[in-house]
């Protein structure tokens, strides 16, 4: 009954701190070079799913329907989809139940973030997604939610803030060769121990910035994809689960909504050794201890065991399983929704063997891309072959 | 980004750019307020923060109690049976010092925040809260604390009826 579903063309725009463009502007661009690679035109598109996380960055409310010209879904099955940070990666799974059910061939799926509209800076935003009667009153930041779960982290498992800190190191120096990127840098393990403490263990270079930018898909059915290119990239696994909002009655160590995503989404490809069947994995890391949580959550090492994976070089570009070859939120930059696509773009140039001077040195065909959000509940997987 | 695309689309606005005004900024400022009723759950829970007492929901099915209660088990999907009474002091899950407030500014002095799991609770229920009366290199997980609470006449059913948490100091 289950159609296969392809991607096969991809777009995003620069990432930086604050853009000129608006949001829809920023994705008209990216929906535009993805059309473009697709060798398609917005004639061609049957249904548009946009993703976009919380309207109090921007202060527009019904932001979907805001952004619906940019993103070229006037007059058509037009849907926003948000789950918090997990939007990204959410936007093509709701794609793929667009042409996964039958329903249209050809569906565009856009994620933007301007991140920048909101004063003096953009993490106010989040202490409104924090309980309003028993939290909200305490002052909280999202930075003490981060803090928390790698202090919790950390402590179960023994890892030692170095070891975490080898995780900002990779994908900031991957980042270097990403032509989109807001934050490539070559740095040490010595710079992220000494950069200024902001919610201790969370330090300055141990977080991704605040970014603008949006990215794109355009996903077709396989009757279709086959007609348009001899090199489609299947999306052959999705998977989502959320947890509730009570965060402080979870275990902090582990994300199990993740899990839970990770093996709905390998069910769904036939993946049954999951560290050994996938090439290349882009987990979120908007914190670098939570690229090595995903990881564990992803089935891609065991419990308190990702660390391991950068020092000895499993992770780095060159190695057996490369990990956010990208440059990743931390290098690239984080406009939430937009962040989870680019690793899904970033998946599908990989696996085409067009990513450049990002290219991973082994023979890749399988990859999985991954986002997180809200109340460190929310978990949403594509697995990808070319 | 394919290396079959040369170009990007996109223009940064630097820092130097909002300086120099070069573009165009428009400004509003959007101050919506809001009252909301705390439900049926958190209102008795809120009234016993005023008497200086945490209080819990029991689930007969899965046998926990649960902080901060609920009137359904979202794990039994079942309503839950019973108000528990828990003690005032707990264990630390996690704690973190945070120099930055809401809206990321640098903090005067920094602030201990903490995952503190209530005794008398089912194991795991924390609830966020401040830890003080130490020093931040002296908690560690797993230290024993107690709720410092504001004098009964201060009290207004709030979480910030209780100040903050700090070491036990009980048998």
């Amino acid at each position: 009954m289950r159609r296969r579903v392809a991607i096969i063309g991809a777009g995003m725009t620069l990432f930086r701190r604050r853009m000129l463009e608006t949001g829809k502007e920023l994705s008209f661009e990216a929906a535009k070079m993805a059309l473009d690679a697709a060798g398609l035109t917005l004639k061609d598109i049957e249904s548009v799913v946009e993703g976009s996380a919380p309207d109090a960055f921007d202060g527009v409310h019904m932001k979907g329907e805001y952004l619906i010209d940019g993103s070229g879904g006037i007059g058509k099955p037009y849907q926003r989809v948000y789950v918090g940070g997990g939007t990204g990666v959410f936007t093509p799974v709701a794609g793929w139940w667009n042409v996964a059910s039958g329903l249209y061939d050809t569906c565009l799926c856009v994620a933007e973030e301007k991140m920048s509209p909101l004063h003096p800076h953009p993490q106010y935003a989040f202490w409104s997604i924090f309980d309003q009667i028993l939290e909200r009153p305490l002052g909280t930041t999202l930075l003490w939610i981060f803090s928390l779960e790698m202090r919790r982290y950390m402590h179960k498992y023994g890892i030692k803030e170095e070891e975490i800190a080898e995780v900002a190191v990779k994908n900031k120096g991957n980042a270097v060769d990403h032509p989109c990127a807001q934050l490539g840098a070559k740095i040490t393990v010595d710079d992220v121990m000494r950069s200024e403490p902001i919610c201790s263990p969370v330090k300055r270079l141990d977080v991704s910035p605040p970014s603008d930018g949006a990215a794109a898909v355009i996903l077709a059915s396989e009757k279709v994809a086959k007609k348009l290119t001899d090199q489609p990239v299947w999306l052959d696994g999705v998977g989502w689960t959320l947890d509730s909002t009570h965060w402080t009655n979870r275990d902090l160590a582990y994300p199990e909504y993740v899990e839970k995503a990770a093996k709905m989404a390998y069910k769904m490809a036939g993946i049954k050794n999951p560290r050994k069947e996938i090439d290349i994995a882009e987990p979120y890391d908007p914190f670098d201890y939570k690229e090595l949580h995903h990881l564990e959550g992803l089935q891609l090492a065991g419990k308190g065991e990702a660390p391991k994976l950068a020092i000895e070089g499993v992770s780095q570009r060159d190695g057996d399983m490369p990990v956010c070859p990208s440059g990743g939120l931390l290098g690239v930059g984080n406009p939430i929704a937009a962040a989870g696509m680019m690793k899904v773009c970033e998946c599908f140039w990989q696996l085409r063997g067009e990513a450049g001077k990002r290219q991973v040195k082994k023979d890749a065909h399988t990859a999985v891309a991954q986002a997180w959000g809200d109340l460190m509940q929310v978990g949403t997987v594509t697995v990808m072959r070319s | 980004m394919s290396q079959k695309i040369t170009s990007y689309p996109g223009h940064e606005i630097t820092p130097e750019d909002l300086k120099a005004s070069k573009y165009l900024e428009i400004i509003q400022k959007v101050e919506p307020k809001y009252s909301w009723a705390a439900g049926v759950a958190i209102s008795r829970f809120l009234n016993e923060l005023k008497e200086g007492r945490l209080i819990g929901r029991k689930c007969d099915q899965c046998e926990r109690i649960l902080v901060p209660p609920r009137m359904y088990c979202e794990r039994c999907y079942r309503p839950t049976d019973s108000w528990v009474y828990v003690k005032d002091t707990g264990t630390v899950n996690t704690y973190s010092i945070s120099h930055v407030g809401t809206d990321a500014r640098r903090l005067k002095s920094p602030l201990l925040v903490a995952v503190v799991e209530i005794d008398e609770a089912s194991p795991g229920m924390g609830i966020l809260h401040t830890l003080s009366e130490v020093e931040p290199s002296r908690v560690t997980i797993g230290m024993k604390v107690q709720a410092v609470w504001k004098p009964a006449e201060e009290r207004q059913g709030a979480i910030t009826d209780i100040r903050y948490f700090k070491p036990f100091e009980g048998v």
